[in-house]
This record gives C-alpha cells, sequence and structure tokens, in this order.
C-alpha cells in the first residue's frame, strides 16, 4: 500500500486521482502507524514550510517520516513536501525543517523585470543522472511547477534534475538512496508525469 | 526556461460546453468532460472551466462536474463561477481543481482574494476580471473600466487599480478578459493586457480575441503576458492547441512541444 502523507498542507486528490489513474490504491493519512507500515511513502504539500513544520509537529509525524526515509521505504518528496525534507527554508523569516537531505531552500531572486514569482508553469528537467525515476523519460521533458522557493542541496550530487529559472539552475529533482524527491508536479504533468509515479509504484531501492 | 501556457476555456452551461460572443446566441459545443480529455491528450498546458450561470442563477458551482474532470485529465485545471466562500473554494479544490477563478463574487467581496489566499496559498487564488475601455479617464485613469455579471454591469472601477489590489490582497494570477476582444477572433486586446503584465508581478493571463496563433505571439511577445486563453478558434475545429503551439514554436516562442 501506498501512503500518502496528509499534514494539512494542501489538497492531496490530484495526488491520489494520479495513482488511482495507474490502479495503484493509495490511502491519505495522517496516522503514523499507517506510515511506517506503508510500502512506499509519497510526501505531497503546498502552502508555507512554517505551518507545514508545525502541522508535522501536532500530528507527531517528524518521527515517523525520519523513520521511514531512514530504513529503505522507497519515499518520494512532492513540491513543499520536497522543500522540507531538506535542512533548512528561508520561508516564514527562516525555518529549520526536517533534514532527511543536507541542504537549504532559498527564494527566487527575480533578476529580470519578467521573472514572476511564484514560478507557475511548464518547465524543462534536464537530467543530471540516471534514476530508476526518470526510466522512460527524455532528457529536458517539461514538467508542472507552481513554487517561489527552490531546493539548494548542499551536495550537487545529490541533484537528480536540474531547470533553470529567474537566474538560477536549480535541483528541480533531488535524492540519496531510497529518497526521491521532485519541486515540479509529477501528479498533474500528463503523461509523463504519470510515466515517473508509475516508475515509483514499481522502485525497489 | 519556463514556456507559455496555452489555455482552453470551456464555458459551461447544464453541463454543456457552450460557445457565445459577448455572452449571447450560446451554442452547444459538446460536453466538458470529453472536451477536457480531448484538448488535454491534445497538448494543451492547463484548462479552466467555468460555470456560467452559477453566479447569476445565485446556486452553487456543478461539484460533480469538477470532480469528473479532475478524473478524467492529468494537468492543472482553474474552476469558476458562482463561488462566494471559502467554502465553496474548498469544495472545488477538494473535488481536484488546481485553482479558483474568482471574479464578480470578488468585485462586492474583495476579502474573498485574501481569506482564499490565507486558507489555501496565493496559487490558488486567480482573479478573473473583465475590463472594458471607457472614455472616462478621470474616473478611470488607465481607460479601462471593470465590469461585472458577464459583462452587463459596469462598476466604475479602473481595472490597473483593481489588479493592483487583487494582487495586494494575494491573487496568484490575473486573467484579463477584454470585453471589447471578446468572442471577436480579431486577436487580445493588447494594450489592457500589457497595462496590468506592467503593473502586478504574478502572471498575467491573456483571454478574448483569440483567432490565429499570432494573435498568442502578440500576447506574449508585445503585452507580456504568461499564457493565453483561447476558444472559439478551437472549439469550432478550425485549430488546434498542435497547431497553434507548432506556429508558436517556429515563431521562437517557448511552448512545451512533448506531451
Amino acid at each position: 500500500m501506498i501512503a500518502i502523507v496528509d499534514y494539512k498542507a494542501g489538497n492531496l486528490t490530484s495526488v491520489q486521482l494520479a495513482f488511482r489513474a495507474l490502479g495503484c490504491e493509495a490511502a491519505v493519512t495522517s496516522d503514523p502507524r499507517v506510515i511506517l507500515s506503508a510500502e512506499r511513502v509519497v510526501f505531497p504539500g503546498v502552502g508555507a514550510a512554517g505551518s507545514a513544520m508545525r502541522n508535522l509537529a501536532g500530528l507527531h509525524l517528524v518521527d515517523a517520516l525520519k523513520q521511514v526515509a531512514a530504513r529503505g521505504t522507497p519515499f518520494l518528496g512532492i513540491c513543499l513536501g520536497t522543500q522540507i525534507l531538506l535542512e533548512h527554508s528561508e520561508e516564514d523569516g527562516g525555518t529549520p525543517t526536517l533534514g532527511i537531505l543536507p541542504g537549504r531552500v532559498p527564494r527566487f531572486q527575480p533578476v529580470d523585470r519578467w521573472d514572476k514569482v511564484p514560478q507557475i508553469g511548464w518547465n524543462q528537467v534536464r537530467i543530471a543522472r540516471p534514476h530508476p525515476l526518470l526510466e522512460g523519460i527524455a532528457d529536458g521533458s517539461e514538467f508542472y511547477f507552481v513554487h517561489s522557493f527552490y531546493p539548494a542541496p548542499a551536495d550537487p550530487s545529490l541533484a537528480i534534475g536540474t531547470t533553470d529559472y529567474a537566474g538560477v539552475t536549480f535541483a528541480s529533482m533531488v535524492g540519496r538512496a531510497n529518497v526521491a524527491a521532485t519541486q515540479f508536479h509529477p501528479e498533474k504533468s500528463g503523461r509523463i508525469g504519470l510515466r515517473l509515479l508509475a516508475n515509483f509504484t514499481r522502485w525497489s531501492p | 526556461m519556463l514556456t507559455k501556457r496555452i489555455i482552453p476555456c470551456l464555458d459551461v452551461i447544464n453541463r454543456r460546453v457552450t460557445k457565445g460572443v459577448k455572452f449571447q446566441n450560446n451554442i452547444d459545443l459538446g460536453d466538458p468532460i470529453e472536451m477536457a480529455v480531448r484538448y488535454s491528450d491534445g497538448g494543451c498546458d492547463e484548462l479552466v472551466v467555468y460555470d456560467i450561470t452559477a453566479s447569476a442563477e445565485r446556486r452553487p458551482i456543478d461539484i460533480a462536474m469538477v470532480r469528473d474532470v479532475a478524473q478524467a485529465i492529468r494537468i492543472p485545471f482553474a474552476v469558476g463561477g458562482g463561488i462566494a466562500t471559502v467554502e465553496d473554494m474548498s469544495r472545488v479544490l477538494l473535488a481536484g481543481a488546481e485553482k479558483i477563478s474568482v471574479n464578480s463574487l470578488a468585485v462586492k467581496n474583495p476579502e474573498i482574494i485574501a481569506e482564499g489566499a490565507r486558507a489555501f496559498g496565493a496559487q490558488c487564488i486567480v482573479l478573473g476580471m473583465d475590463p472594458v475601455s471607457t472614455p472616462d479617464r478621470a474616473q478611470c485613469p488607465s481607460g479601462y473600466e471593470i465590469t461585472t455579471r458577464g459583462f452587463r454591469e459596469r462598476t466604475g472601477m479602473d481595472a490597473v487599480e483593481w489588479a493592483r489590489r487583487a494582487e495586494q490582497l494575494g491573487a496568484g494570477e490575473i486573467v484579463v478578459n477584454s470585453v471589447d476582444a471578446d468572442g471577436t477572433r480579431a486577436g487580445f486586446e493588447l494594450t489592457i493586457t500589457r497595462l496590468i503584465a506592467e503593473a502586478v508581478r504574478v502572471p498575467v493571463v491573456a483571454s478574448g480575441g483569440a483567432g490565429c496563433a499570432a494573435h498568442l505571439r502578440d500576447a506574449f511577445n508585445i503585452a507580456h503576458a504568461d499564457a493565453a486563453i483561447v476558444a472559439g478558434m478551437i472549439h469550432t475545429g478550425e485549430f488546434t492547441v498542435e497547431q497553434i503551439k507548432r506556429e508558436l514554436f517556429a515563431d521562437g516562442v517557448p511552448v512545451r512541444m512533448h506531451w
């Protein structure tokens, strides 16, 4: 069973619908026991890092997430979920986050008058290194993004994919061992996004 | 590079997609779910679905339809029509929509933008506006006045002022739907689209008047729109999203070409 972690950080309907479209039953849950017993864990989320961390603490999910990440369970972060896997976010005046991956989360600083923050729309992901989740996905494929902050892993080798926006090349997909995480929304990225999620359902890291 | 988005618009009455000129002479175009799937498979980047009579009929939006669209497609879509409260927004989002579009009811109650942005994040809240050109520069310095209720009522509000205010309140995106250009297929109203794009820092979507790919190119290159809405030109079958994109791509506009 796939557990989709619900920590009151946005709407999880489209994540669940995407797995259903793949024929996989995925349960939306806030229960640490369900998360700890799941075969795979999806950690999505939209919104702000500060309230997300407070919600995770309030729901007693911090330890459960660290445990599943540490013991090899296939783990997929999406959007805000990805950002709070790192150690520190600039959001909400600076927020310490889970620290499952080393790095921080800065905000876009527009260099051009027409750079909008948040970035909203489809942008290319260049493959930094081959990864089972990107199997069958062409280098430079476009995925759907909605975000004002971006992952900056401490070790560049954590980057799986990179994307250019607002004058920076940032790690739009990061990961290590059983943890993989996308800044973009595979669940809203059409057929190519669905392929990434299908790869996740078969992934045995 | 971030690509320019092409967004088909489905105006729905009683679960049928319709198209009229200036909200009149509506013609039946088909089933909204079938059309959403066709456009999504055909390479559109996003969709917008308006329940166009919900507001006038003072009834909640057709949630079953929103749910069916969400099940059928895997790209983002926005929903508008009759959204008056945070509870309405919540229902639409839980049904699987990515964004909520508010228009007339936000003019009446601007706080709904702030409440929605606080509850769900600014990226969920789209302000739709229907500006019309006006000679009254004393009242509307930009030369464009906001209308509501399907262009039926003028408000005396300046379009650029309203865009700035909506951004401050927390709108994450602004759709500029020109009353003058709507349904004409003679091109977007570039002047007001550009004025709004210059006035705010959130993405701006050009709407109303698309008739050929060159109109979209001008909206992107001249008016600095981040996305453009298309309706009649694809609903009639005269163009496909793919054709529009091929032409834009050949013209050097960044668009998503693989889906």
